[in-house]
């Protein structure tokens, strides 16, 4: 692996996580719980839009393929998806939203925290502003799982099931590959142990003020790094690259 | 009976008061005397135009996971928060007419509250974005400008703020149809088809004409209303025609044309069958409108109770500690 091909993966890799996780807040649109939920659920999809949008051009220049971000969004198929599993997976109901945003919020926190420090100017400007705004994410995803978890006995046990069925899909977050190894050799690339353990003490503080229990870690889901998703991106993919795809000759 | 008199007596003062400030081009506000068909009317235009800010969000955000682009989704995802933003500052200012959104809402649910009957349409195609963009929030602009300047102080304050998102809307939505009528045959149809479409309902938002608006007179005396639904429909038209002919839009209306005397366009005959009908319940997506509404509304009961009951239960501790 070159160092192009690894930095062209780690681009990838947090584009498509913004991307993806773009795609499924922007679902809430007119189906949140309150106005206000709405709202904040959907500008919380905006800020993800724009980051993908800044990593994957990045990931085309890198790449040498001079494809725009739109190409990589657009016109990319399943397997060629880096994004985490825990991303694509449906909203489910609010509780689920809510403890999918606390649980890789809360590392996106950590992570571009410590990708500030990139020796890669382009991902360090990235991760400077995505820390703005990562910041709310987290603030008001810790917000609602206290609120309902320490609310009624129907939201707690909603939140409490939501964070179970998570759980196994936090591993893949933390994972680190050959990319990972070669760009952090030359500090382009976050150094991941650091980053869980943060990301632990702080969601063990917050389910703990939120009267919820921490899951114990079993088997850990994986696969995204690989391009080998659940069966739910494909669904994701057809209904957003539907346009770009029925109409390949046209521009937007 | 001398304090009934007394009373009597302030109240007629009071209302002296508030036709003074009218005539004079003052604005009311929540403090002030009004008389209460000005304080029912008013609740009852301000809650319908949140609720429309509101329901308007259906449509466009049913395409908000198909926009053909990153650049488009994040503009109609702004566009969207923009609206919602809207709903919620028109509650609110509708609130200081002693009404609470939740009997708003419910009046929706009931509907006793009605919307704008143009989100009772479907948007099918892409172009049905750049359409409600340009044309919908075209015909909404031309009506809130016209509302800045509204005798009610919180709702003239609430459209100042408005009509300056309202415009990069309109902006927004042209330039989608702009780009569509250059790009591929498929395109080209898409932004007539989308146009052949919204344009007869665009033209019914201004409501009935002058001669059959049931709720003008009062309102035009109480400077609420600051000009009529025909003269408001034609400023739309002669400035949406021309706008349509530099990207090759045509209107679909066969009588359309220029009249040199009169220095406006004159335009064929609105079918107001179709208007009443779809008012009355009987549009594309009346029922599907509501009933995703009060779906909503009812999945999020559990949320707010949540969010209640935490909130009773952190006061008491903070008052025990």
């Amino acid at each position: 692996m070159t160092h192009q091909e690894a930095l062209y993966s780690y681009c990838l890799r947090l584009g498509d996580n913004a991307l993806i996780q773009s795609y499924r807040l922007s679902e809430w649109c007119s189906n949140a719980p309150l106005l206000e939920e709405d709202l904040a659920l959907t500008n919380f999809a905006l800020d993800m839009t724009g980051r993908a949008q800044a990593l994957l051009t990045y990931a085309g220049q890198v790449d040498g393929s001079g494809r725009t971000d739109d190409e990589l969004a657009y016109r990319r198929s399943e397997r060629k998806f880096r994004n985490n599993l825990m991303l694509e997976l449906p909203n489910g109901d609010f509780a689920f939203t809510i403890a999918r945003l606390l649980l890789n919020a809360t590392y996106e926190y950590y992570f571009f925290t410590e990708l500030r420090k990139s020796a890669d100017e382009t991902l360090s400007a990235v991760a400077a502003k995505t820390l703005k705004e990562v910041k709310y994410h987290m603030t008001h995803a810790t917000d609602w799982t206290l609120r309902l978890g320490d609310g009624t006995n129907e939201s707690h046990r909603r939140m409490q099931a939501a964070i179970d069925a998570l759980w196994m899909y936090t591993g893949e977050m933390f994972e680190t590959d050959e990319a990972d190894a070669l760009l952090q050799d030359k500090n382009v690339a976050v150094d991941m142990a650091p980053v869980q353990a943060s990301w632990k003490a702080y969601i063990e503080n917050v389910l703990k003020e939120a009267t919820l229990t921490m899951p114990a870690d079993g088997y850990m889901q994986t696969g995204g790094r690989k391009g080998v998703h659940t069966e739910h991106l494909g669904h994701i993919l057809s209904e957003m690259q539907y346009l770009q795809r029925a109409y390949p000759e046209a521009t937007w | 009976m001398e304090l009934l008199e007394k009373t009597d007596k302030i109240h007629e003062e009071l209302l002296k008061n508030f036709e003074e400030k009218i005539n004079r081009g003052d604005a009311i506000e929540p403090k002030d005397k009004m008389p209460d068909a000005y304080r029912k009317h008013l609740m009852r235009q301000m809650s319908q135009h949140a609720h429309s800010e509101v329901i308007g969000m259906q449509p466009e955000g049913n395409w908000i996971t198909r926009a053909p682009s990153l650049r488009a989704k994040q503009i109609l995802l702004a566009k969207i928060q923009d609206e919602g933003g809207h709903g919620l500052y028109l509650y609110s200012a509708a609130e200081t007419l002693g009404i609470s959104r939740d009997e708003m809402i419910s009046q929706l649910h009931s509907g006793k509250a009605k919307y704008s009957n143009i989100f009772n349409y479907p948007a099918l195609t892409w172009a049905d974005i750049g359409a409600i963009g340009w044309l919908v929030d075209g015909a909404a602009i031309v009506n809130q400008v016209s509302l800045q300047r509204t005798s009610y102080g919180p709702y003239s304050r609430a459209m100042v703020r408005i009509c300056k998102e309202e415009s990069f809307h309109q902006r927004q939505g042209y330039e989608i149809m702009a780009k569509m009528m250059k790009g591929t045959k498929d395109q080209q149809e898409m932004a007539q088809d989308a146009m052949n479409r919204w344009w007869w309902p665009s033209l019914m938002m201004f409501g009935p004409h002058d001669s059959e608006s049931p709720h003008t007179g009062d309102a035009v005396k109480w400077k609420i209303k600051r000009h009529s639904n025909d003269e408001l429909r034609q400023k739309f038209i002669d400035k949406t025609v021309q706008q349509a002919e530099v990207i090759g839009l045509t209107i679909p209306d066969k009588d359309l044309k220029w009249n040199e005397a009169a220095g406006r366009y004159d335009h064929g005959a609105i079918d107001w069958n179709e208007f009443y009908r779809v008012i009355g319940g009987n549009g594309p997506c009346n029922k599907q409108r509501m009933a995703h509404h009060i779906k909503v509304h009812e999945e999020g009961v559990w949320v707010r109770e949540a969010a209640e009951a935490y909130r009773v239960k952190k006061e008491k501790q903070l008052l025990h500690s």
